[in-house]
């Protein structure tokens, strides 16, 4: 039996900013289990710039951001395994993990930290009718043969999906000489960052058909075509509007799902909207000790936001192991009103916060000129102006703690028209 | 080009910019569509110099993976990123490498360099 | 020269290899695709049925009835994932009992065991997620589940161990009839054998009138499926669940797979291309809506992947087998629909009993051995076992999937084995990487790595299954304007 005082199983952004800043918080015995090659997550795989603004006020590539981080975890002397996978964790804290130089290992620790991260939606999730030749990749795959295995999908592609890494591989297949048709994105909006659809589809003419969607697929065993359609406000596609692109490969960039085995086998509560472990103020799951941070948690569109939730969870998972994290008697739930589609975290214990409340939420729709108002049960105790709000872009808002009653049973974020 | 609709990326917000040939402006162009002067400023200087960063990757013999990641460590001209592209092609290093080295000097005259966006051991 | 040569290496083509194994012949098995139990053996219900459905008389109900008991003793000698779950039909109205008590009345002329009629509430008891609605049922205990394609390719496997010759990629162009045997024309040249058994599935009509008069007909009847995540299985519906059969098939089912996963579908549609296997957007949804009838709770917002399979309806309405009267020593296995899978160690049992009855003195191997080795499980291993075994081989201690938890060690091995993977679908069939939720996307880059590796290929070679089916088209920063030109 191994032992240390917090594990952290994920060496992703999250579980590396989680470590640094529990070992910052005066903890000296922490692993970090990487299932991958190497720490970094993701990111690695991530070469594109524009990470790290918030963090380092600086536009960073996405090894660029992984590598401070690694490189202050090693000169901090953390422990860290890489290619290693966790087997099981039990409700005590007692972990299994194997990998091929220590075997199977038991680890028995005080505090745990999940963080490992989500998967991408497939086609299969989506259920999209027609053949299943090979050419057909989520969008993460290609990006991980591209840009770290240096193998190159195919030759004229089409994507389904405008979320950010559909968006960002849109620009790279075209900078590496293939021919990129077009994204296709089901709701009327997208679901990338405003930026990325400048600078990787503008820039490089590529069309972003909003509204459509892909209702059939051909190819026996490369792919050959994609039918694209309309839809209409439900959804359904239009009869009338189907459109054939011949290409040989079909990225999908339709959502990301956090990965949540572990947490589930622990029967840790979970949050059917943000598909993650429930959490409070300081990052806690609903078993006392058990941490999680990142897109476990709930899926992010900026590493800086899940740089700066995984430094609290690291620093209450440090508190936690020194006995001085404040279980409080009044529990306070937060509460999507109008407009809200989620809000992290779903429990505050108000002692435990330091200076300000911040919760990270999502939008449902497109809003424009609109006001977000919090209140505490019924009373509005802050309210801001928004020019523009999108679901694809999750939004933080603090709160002072001055301004939250010590006495409440729910913190209500909600959207209100001006004027209204 | 006389005139241009472009979308702004200064902020979320996301302007649809209108940018007009005007030889009576100071810059030659005339923007609108913008709701700040931030938004001006990029309207005009992607009419006059449209500039990106590059991000790619380099073939790397005996390292850890068979790539490694780079960037140009500043914009170059939006006309030249395919130029960059075939040059940034032709590249073959060798490991050990470091985060920053320079792989490719003052690529195609642009005065900015390819550099190494990780460690490759 | 052969002494049998044997078309097509799914189910009933490899069943009957490894029985003929058992003697000392010469025997090959070809199948014109690049793996084995590429047709309806990969892509069907994955069911052993008691065997009340089929008609009395048929060859479908005696092979069926034969059939079921027959797995148990094979499973375990092949290593092939079995259980026996039992399963429902179940009743909406009065109609439908009227249905269940024909079905019932069917089951005892089979002769087949254990089936019972249960009330509406004690089925709900059993299965506390079905329909409200359902009012009654037919339970048959001794039904069961499978891993169809595992099956086959343990039966390729041991028949491989025990002398039979595999030559996939092997497509039978032309027979020609020879004084007292057969010359195939192949696309990889000739071949001179005593005896051919068709078991070609889909494509049996073809290769029959190759030496026979156009006797039947073999028409693709479509079925689709969903496939749920695991966790949704036995923990759903431990049984196997029908809704009433109708003309063209036995009705939607839900199945717990073997894998814990659960299946749903197939709807039934005849086609006319022979290589039709894609899901349709109107076949989907009348699944969703069908099934939904058995259990309005059904998570398909778990669901993983949608596949379809052909099953091979004969004009005759029944299984055709036996030898082609204008041909001697050409056997026809044709027209194999459901309950084909069920009926599969019977079927081989019977054709090679009628091979014996034609051929002289073939005399049984002393040295046969029914026995596949198992593959090793990593995740069925305890702790200490697990820990051994990394120690001993260091490529187990490497999880490749992390979905379904499988170790590089065991993509290896299945990769060695006598008729083993050479494709990453191939590999999914046999160990399951990327058959669980993220569907490759994690594992994918690896498998590829991996394959080609062992293989000794680029990875540009590695196929994802079929002939044609490449997932990289070369390296990156080399030669990328060539691309450039599309």
């Amino acid at each position: 039996m191994i032992n240390y005082d917090i594990v952290v199983i994920g060496g992703g952004p999250a579980g590396l900013a989680a470590a640094i800043e529990a070992r910052k918080n005066g903890i000296e015995s922490i692993l970090v289990i990487e299932r991958d090659r190497e720490l970094g997550g993701i990111l690695q795989q991530c070469i594109h710039n524009g990470f790290g603004l918030h963090e380092f006020n600086e536009e960073l590539t996405g090894p660029e951001y992984a590598d401070r981080f690694i490189k202050e975890l090693e000169d901090m002397g953390i422990d860290y395994k890489i290619d290693t996978m966790v087997l099981h964790v039990d409700n005590k804290k007692n972990i299994k993990a194997i990998n091929s130089n220590d075997g199977f290992m038991e680890i028995s620790t005080k505090a745990i930290i999940l963080s490992m991260g989500c998967r991408e939606r497939t086609r299969g999730a989506l259920a999209i009718p027609g053949s299943r030749p090979a050419g057909i990749l989520t969008a993460g795959t290609a990006q991980r043969y591209i840009n770290m295995e240096g193998y190159m999908v195919g030759k004229k592609a089409f994507i389904l999906g405008s979320g950010d890494i559909g968006l960002i591989m849109a620009r790279r297949l075209t900078l590496e000489g293939a021919k990129v048709l077009g994204v296709a994105e089901i709701m009327p909006y997208s679901g990338g960052l405003t930026r990325n659809i400048v600078q990787c589809l503008e820039d490089y003419d590529i069309p972003l058909f909003l509204s459509h969607t892909i209702i059939d697929i051909k190819g026996k065993d490369r792919l050959e075509g994609v039918w694209v359609a309309e839809v209409d406000d439900k959804r359904i596609p239009i009869k009338g509007t189907e459109k054939y692109y011949e290409c040989d490969t079909l990225l999908l960039s339709v959502g990301l799902i956090p990965e949540n085995e572990l947490s589930n086998n622990l029967g840790i509560k979970m949050d059917s909207r943000t598909q993650g472990p429930i959490v409070n103020e300081s990052m806690e799951t609903t078993i006392s000790g058990i941490f999680a941070c990142g897109n476990v948690v709930h899926v992010h569109d900026l590493v800086d936001y899940v740089t700066e939730e995984s430094r609290r969870a690291g620093k209450f998972a440090a508190k936690y192991v020194k006995g001085l994290i404040k279980n409080s008697e009044n529990i306070v739930k937060t509460n999507s009103g109008t407009g809200i589609g989620y809000i992290v975290p779903q429990i505050i214990r108000i002692e435990n916060i330091d200076k300000k409340l911040k919760l990270f939420m999502r939008v449902t729709d497109v809003y424009t000129n609109i006001k977000l108002i919090i209140k505490a049960d019924e009373n509005v105790i802050s309210q801001q102006k928004k020019k523009q709000l999108n679901p694809g872009e999750m939004e933080m808002v603090n709160i002072p703690l001055d301004k939250i009653p010590s006495d409440i049973a729910k913190i209500t974020v909600e959207l209100v028209k001006e004027g209204e | 080009m006389l005139r241009k609709e472009i979308t702004c990326i200064v902020c979320p917000i996301g302007c649809r910019l209108l940018v007009e040939k005007d030889d009576k402006e100071e810059l030659g162009y005339k923007v609108s569509g913008n709701k700040c002067t931030r938004g001006e400023d990029y309207g005009i200087k992607e009419m006059t110099n449209p500039t990106r960063v590059i991000t790619s990757t380099v073939k790397v013999l005996n390292g850890l993976l068979p790539r490694v990641p780079i960037k140009t460590d500043g914009p170059v001209p939006k006309d030249k990123i395919f130029k960059c592209m075939e040059e940034i092609d032709k590249v073959v290093i060798e490991a050990p490498i470091n985060i920053g080295d320079i792989i490719i000097l003052d690529i195609l005259n642009t005065g900015v360099n390819v550099v190494a966006t990780r460690d490759m051991k | 020269m052969y002494d049998v040569t044997i078309i097509g290496a799914g189910v009933i083509g490899t069943f009957i290899a490894r029985e003929l194994s058992k003697y000392q012949m010469k025997i090959l098995l070809l199948d014109k695709e690049n793996d084995i139990s590429k047709g309806a053996t990969r892509a069907n219900s994955a069911i052993i049925h008691g065997g009340y459905d089929a008609k009395t008389g048929t060859l479908m109900a005696k092979f069926n009835a034969l059939g079921n008991p027959m797995f148990d003793k094979i499973c375990d000698e092949l290593k092939v994932p079995f259980k026996r779950v039992g399963s429902l039909v179940v009743a909406f109205d009065n109609e439908d009992m009227e249905t269940i008590n024909k079905l019932y009345e069917r089951g005892v002329e089979n002769g087949i065991p254990d089936v019972e009629i249960l009330l509406g509430s004690e089925i709900k008891k059993m299965e506390p997620n079905i329909s409200r609605k359902i009012i009654g049922g037919l339970y048959s205990k001794t039904a069961g589940i499978i891993g169809p394609w595992e099956l086959a390719i343990a039966l390729a496997e041991n028949a491989m161990e025990n002398g039979v010759e595999l030559s996939l990629n092997t497509e039978v162009q032309d027979v020609q009839k020879n004084e007292g045997n057969y010359r195939l024309i192949s696309n990889k040249g000739q071949i001179d054998t005593k005896y051919v058994i068709n078991c070609a599935g889909i494509y049996a009509d073809k290769i029959n009138n190759m030496v026979s008069k156009e006797s039947f007909t073999i028409t693709p009847r479509r079925g689709e499926y969903y496939v749920l995540d695991k966790g949704i299985g036995v923990d759903f519906m431990s049984t196997v669940i029908f809704q009433c059969p109708t003309k063209l098939g036995k009705g939607i089912l839900l199945a717990p797979t073997v894998h814990g996963n659960m299946l749903i579908g197939p709807n039934a549609e005849n086609i006319q291309d022979k290589e039709g296997i894609q899901t349709t957007y109107e076949g989907l949804e009348f699944i969703k809506n069908t099934s939904n009838k058995s259990s309005e709770d059904i998570p398909f917002n778990k669901n993983i992947r949608t596949f379809a399979g052909l099953r091979a309806h004969p004009s005759t309405g029944d299984f055709i087998i036996g030898e082609v009267e204008d041909a001697k020593g050409f056997i026809n296995v044709a027209g194999i629909k459901s309950p084909g899978l069920s009926s599969s160690p019977a079927i081989a049992e019977y054709v090679v009993n009628l091979l014996l009855e034609s051929i002289e003195n073939f005399n049984l191997k002393e040295d046969f051995n029914p026995y596949r080795q198992k593959p090793i499980v990593f995740m069925e291993l305890n702790d200490r076992g697990k820990n051994e075994l990394i120690n001993r081989d260091d490529r187990y201690g490497r999880i490749i999937c992390r979905c379904e938890m499988i170790t590089e060690g065991e993509i290896v091995d299945t990769i060695k084995r006598p008729g083993g993977a050479t494709t990453v679908d191939g590999i999914k069939r046999r160990v399951r990487p990327g058959a669980g939720r993220c569907q490759g996307a994690f594992c994918g880059p690896r498998i590829v790595e991996i394959l080609a590796r062992e293989l000794d290929k680029d990875p540009e070679q590695v196929l994802k299954d079929g002939e044609g089916s490449n997932i990289l088209i070369g390296e990156t920063n080399k030669g990328k304007l060539a691309y450039g030109e599309v």
